[in-house]
């Protein structure tokens, strides 16, 4: 079949990240012709700042050279500007005469620089800040002559300006609002800002407003001078003008595309960044959708996948608009504002301001909600708030500390702590794969990352354990500065087989009552014929937890630990713990252990921090044996699902216990056996405050009191601790395992795979679980039942294991 | 020379599954794809010598349970940006057999 003809205008950020899209989704639907005006390759518009900064030079910052174009069989025309749009001959025309078909139509044409009409506007050395010309052109004048004023003190003109400081040149800036970044930054922080710009040798002129540029010694040639209003005139070789930008549409008004008026008048598109012509579609800084145009590569990059999907033909995926943060790449000035960051009605501000220090943050709080942040001088929690403002998430809980950021939230945590800008190259950032800050800010730079996915493919930084995600997005920040978008799980796709969202696919699951995972990838039309290692135990999961009894549970779809119901190590053989119940043995289970140790000659035999034994280091094919041999259940300390009840001895024993915690948690352990769930759950039962198991960072942690139980939710001891919050207090033991399991049932339906209990309670907040938990008896009746329901006739894993079919994953076969 | 030596049945192996064959010298890992084609590639990811028959496959490829790396079934080949290969055998499905070839 002969291929259909894509044309794209417009060479750029957003027009570029399209066609990569596209490629990847199906790169042989198209032949491609690309169209751009200025004479190069693809390049990365926003480390121009670094460029004059002298941080970077041009070879630097390409993102796709002439090799990437004809290795795609794209044909790129650099340096030839489209001037006509001929729809009916569906054409398109350029300045040399030139034509090109077009079946469908990309137009990612970006922004034209808005220079107001004063005198004097095109005097050589005139300049706006957009593209390699100007940079070029800025460079050079910096070499030869003194005096530079830019015109405008918003991101673009302070990074201009910083840029020509560092080259040496002497510069005012003129700016016709009260404070600088006026847009981005209220003025308090703004007042900081200038006092580090000026303590590096910026010189500010703030409701100032620009009458003439004058030409030099009267000649009417270069520029010589900046006249303002009230009559000041500042000495200039050189002016750039920052005084915003404009979306540009000229091309497509002058074919009869629908562009919008006044502040919104880019080219109009709907959600599926089509324009008013179905074979037309636009993105980037040109269009304008929803009424809102986009200044930043951040959105323009959402806009781009969106693009690329319908234009692959798979025609799912929404556009629904996007929130920005900005950050100015001033080295060593560290500045970010997100979100309403000026406040105002029914909103409160949470303020920290070091006059001295440099330090300033606000934080603006509607409700129970993060709605916007400032931070100036130490913006190590740019990416955590941001987060929190994207997800809309609760932070009634943590408010009293949100000031303090994300690591105050956990004792042991490293997630946000430490100010990744400062930390020198050689710093080791994530520590499962060693790799150090130099790396990944190498690699950001050469491969033009964006995500923190890309990330973590291209340096397996924060691709293990995850607690360095929160230095790694700083870094990130610091190197692509507003390009950066943290993800959020909420609207995040489960993986790349899919556009949808965690959340969707669950609720597809549900409501179309879909029970395998071959039947879900077809509803949801997957991507690939059999999805991958992230979405498959996902999808397997939320299938066995939506409908117990009925979907299909696919060992296929399982990581090896649960599909061989044992640990892997790293030498390939495995370790088997054995299930003791709340912690408590016989003289004969440890006999047998101790006889199974010698016959498979064990290499290790270990206490677990988890109150009972493992054997490390069994071959696989020895498992059914040694399991046949222990005569015990399987204690899951492979799986998602339940792991221990860790309990202390209780008033049994204990002269200070006041319930019986050994027997509460044997019962709990057994009540829960079998329980597959988002992430592992573990629980503790102490007998008194005293608190010997621990229970304070438990998924659940129950504390025996005179008059009852105290139950605690959602606390984790592993890579971040965090402590247990106070659920509710019950009298009998009966109440216990209803709440706990009715909590565990609705983190079964509502968690996202992969969520610990916290991380799920972080999202939907407390009193979300004390409303469905404690208040709502009959739902939470209704909970634990649908528990108990999923949980009824689990067999043991192991013993399923030892005889029958499921034998033969455990056989080796030989030649 | 090398010859044809029968290993198993191809129903001994679970679709999108695999099986490990011993050989004396090393051990090969066996795939079946969803759509019954038979790869076999040596149990040793190029990484740091994960067992590669305990991965989860997808399509033609399998993703190592160590690390994740991604191992192209057919050319044995490390996916991007990861950089390894490890050693493939030719295999063959005929009545039902599935057919290893051995040096
Ligand atoms: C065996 C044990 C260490 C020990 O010798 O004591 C252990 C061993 C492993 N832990 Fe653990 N954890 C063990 C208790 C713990 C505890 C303590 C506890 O349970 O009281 C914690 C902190 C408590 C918690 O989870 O909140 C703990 C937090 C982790 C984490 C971090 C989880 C988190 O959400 O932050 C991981 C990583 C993960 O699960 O993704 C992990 C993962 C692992 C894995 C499974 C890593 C892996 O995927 O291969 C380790 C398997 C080693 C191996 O080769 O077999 N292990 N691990 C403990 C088994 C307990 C048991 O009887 O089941
Ligand atoms: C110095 C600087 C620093 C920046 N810093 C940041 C930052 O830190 N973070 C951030 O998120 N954003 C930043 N931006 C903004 C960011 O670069 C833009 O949002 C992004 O480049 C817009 O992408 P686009 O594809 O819409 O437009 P562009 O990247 O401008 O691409 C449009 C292209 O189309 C070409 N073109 C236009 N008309 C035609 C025609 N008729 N025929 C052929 N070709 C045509 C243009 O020549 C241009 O190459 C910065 C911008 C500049 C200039
Ligand atoms: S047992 Fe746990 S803490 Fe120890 S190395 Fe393994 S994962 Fe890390
Ligand atoms: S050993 Fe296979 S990925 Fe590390």
């Amino acid at each position: 079949m002969k291929k259909q003809k894509l044309v794209v205008v417009g060479n750029g950020m957003a027009g570029m990240r399209t066609v990569e899209e596209l490629l990847k989704l199906a790169p042989d639907l198209y032949e491609i012709t690309v169209f751009g005006a200025e004479p190069h390759g693809n390049y990365n518009r926003i480390l121009l700042s670094p460029v004059l900064a002298g941080e970077m030079t041009l070879s630097d910052i390409v993102l796709n050279d002439l090799d990437w174009y004809r290795d795609h069989g794209i044909t790129l025309y650099a340096g030839k500007t489209v001037t006509k749009i001929d729809r009916i001959r569906r054409k398109v025309i350029a300045a040399d005469g030139s034509e090109e078909d077009y079946d469908r139509l990309l137009l990612a044409t970006g922004s034209t620089p808005f220079i107001p009409p004063i005198p004097g506007n095109d005097l050589a050395n005139v300049v706006a800040y957009r593209d390699i010309s100007d940079t070029e052109m800025m460079i050079s004048a910096a070499a030869q002559h003194h005096h530079a004023v830019v015109i405008g003190a918003g991101l673009l003109g302070l990074e201009a300006a910083n840029g020509l400081r560092l080259r040496g040149m002497e510069v005012s800036v003129v700016h016709l609002a009260e404070w600088i970044m006026e847009r981005q930054l209220d003025k308090t922080a703004a007042d900081m800002l200038q006092m580090s710009l000026e303590a590096r040798g910026l010189r500010f002129l703030l409701s100032a407003a620009t009458e003439a540029l004058l030409g030099k010694d009267g000649a009417y040639q270069r520029v010589g001078a900046v006249r303002l209003k009230d009559g000041v005139e500042i000495a200039a070789d050189l002016v750039v003008v920052a005084t915003g930008i404009r979306p540009n549409t000229q091309l497509a008004e002058a074919a009869g595309l629908h562009c919008g008026l006044g502040r919104n008048r880019g080219l109009v598109v709907s959600d599926t960044m089509q324009t008013y012509d179905p074979r037309i579609y636009a993105v980037g800084e040109c269009v304008s959708h929803r009424g809102t145009i986009y200044g930043l590569v951040a959105p323009l990059f959402e806009q781009a996948k969106v693009c690329a999907n319908h234009l692959a033909n798979f025609g799912i995926g929404r556009y629904s608009g996007s929130a920005m943060s900005t950050k100015l790449k001033v080295t060593g000035v560290d500045v970010f504002s997100a979100g309403e960051f000026m406040g105002g009605q029914d909103c409160e501000e949470i303020v920290l301001h070091d006059r001295v220090g440099g330090v300033y943050k606000k934080l603006v709080v509607s409700g129970e909600k993060l709605i916007g942040a400032v931070l100036i001088g130490d913006t190590a929690d740019a990416a955590w708030y941001f987060r929190l403002i994207k997800d809309a998430a609760p932070v009634g809980e943590m408010r009293a500390r949100l000031m303090f950021g994300e690591s105050s939230l956990g004792d042991a945590g490293h997630a946000g702590g430490s100010n990744a800008a400062s930390m020198a190259d050689s710093a080791e950032i994530c520590g499962c794969n060693g790799v150090c800050k130099g790396s990944i800010v190498k690699a950001i730079r050469e491969h033009g990352l964006f995500t923190l996915d890309e990330v973590r493919k291209h340096t397996k930084a924060s691709s293990s354990c995850g607690s360095c995600t929160g230095l790694v997005e700083q870094i990130l920040a610091s190197t692509v500065g507003g390009a950066y978008k943290p993800a959020s799980r909420a609207d995040k796709a489960l993986c790349a087989c899919t556009d949808y969202s965690h959340g969707t696919v669950r609720q597809a699951i549900r409501d179309n009552k879909l029970l395998s995972i071959a039947d879900t990838q077809h509803f949801l039309e997957w991507r690939t014929p059999n999805g991958c290692a992230t979405c498959r135990p996902a999808l397997n999961y939320y299938l066995i937890s939506t409908w117990p009894h009925e979907a299909m549970d696919d060992p296929q779809s399982r990581f090896i630990n649960e599909r061989a119901h044992a640990n892997i190590q790293k030498d390939g053989t495995f370790s088997v713990v054995p299930r003791m119940w709340g912690g408590l043995t016989t003289p004969d289970e440890l006999r047998r252990i101790a006889h199974v140790a010698e016959k498979y000659q064990v290499p290790t035999l270990k206490v677990t921090g988890g109150q009972r034994i493992d054997l490390l280091g069994i071959r696989k094919e020895d498992l059914p044996g040694v399991w046949a041999d222990l005569g015990m259940p399987s204690g899951h300390a492979y799986g998602k699902s339940i792991r221990t009840v860790k309990t202390c001895v209780g008033t049994e024993h204990c002269r200070f216990g006041t319930q019986q915690s050994m027997a509460m948690g044997v019962s709990l352990e057994k009540m829960l056996f079998g329980m597959w769930s988002p992430h592992k759950v573990k629980l503790a039962v102490s007998g008194c405050p005293r608190n010997c198991a621990e229970a304070g960072i438990k998924d659940i942690g129950v504390i025996g009191v005179d008059s009852g139980w105290e139950i605690y939710v959602g606390g984790n001891g592993g890579i971040k601790t965090e402590v247990a919050l106070f659920l509710c207090k019950v009298a009998s033991d009966e109440e216990v395992r209803e709440i706990s399991g009715a909590f565990l049932q609705l983190y079964r339906e509502e968690a996202y795979y992969l969520d610990r209990t916290v991380h799920y309670l972080q999202r939907v907040g407390l009193d979300y679980l004390k409303q469905r938990i404690v208040e709502d008896t009959a739902g939470r009746r209704a909970l634990y039942q649908r528990l108990l329901y999923a949980l009824q006739d689990t067999p043991d894993p192991w013993t399923e294991r030892i005889s029958g079919p499921a034998r033969r994953e455990f056989e080796a076969l030989s030649v | 020379m090398s010859v044809w030596k029968p290993v198993c049945a191809l129903e001994d192996i679970p679709r999108l599954g695999s099986r490990v064959v011993k050989t004396g010298s090393c051990d090969i890992a066996l795939f079946r794809t969803a759509d019954d084609r038979v790869f076999a590639v040596d149990d040793r990811c190029p990484h740091k010598g994960g067992p590669l028959s305990q991965g989860i496959v997808a399509g033609d490829r399998v993703t190592c349970p160590l690390h994740n790396w991604l191992i192209e079934l057919d050319s044995g080949r490390a996916v991007a940006p990861d950089q390894g290969c490890v050693r493939r055998h030719e295999t063959m499905v005929e009545a039902g057999q599935v057919l290893l070839c051995r040096p």
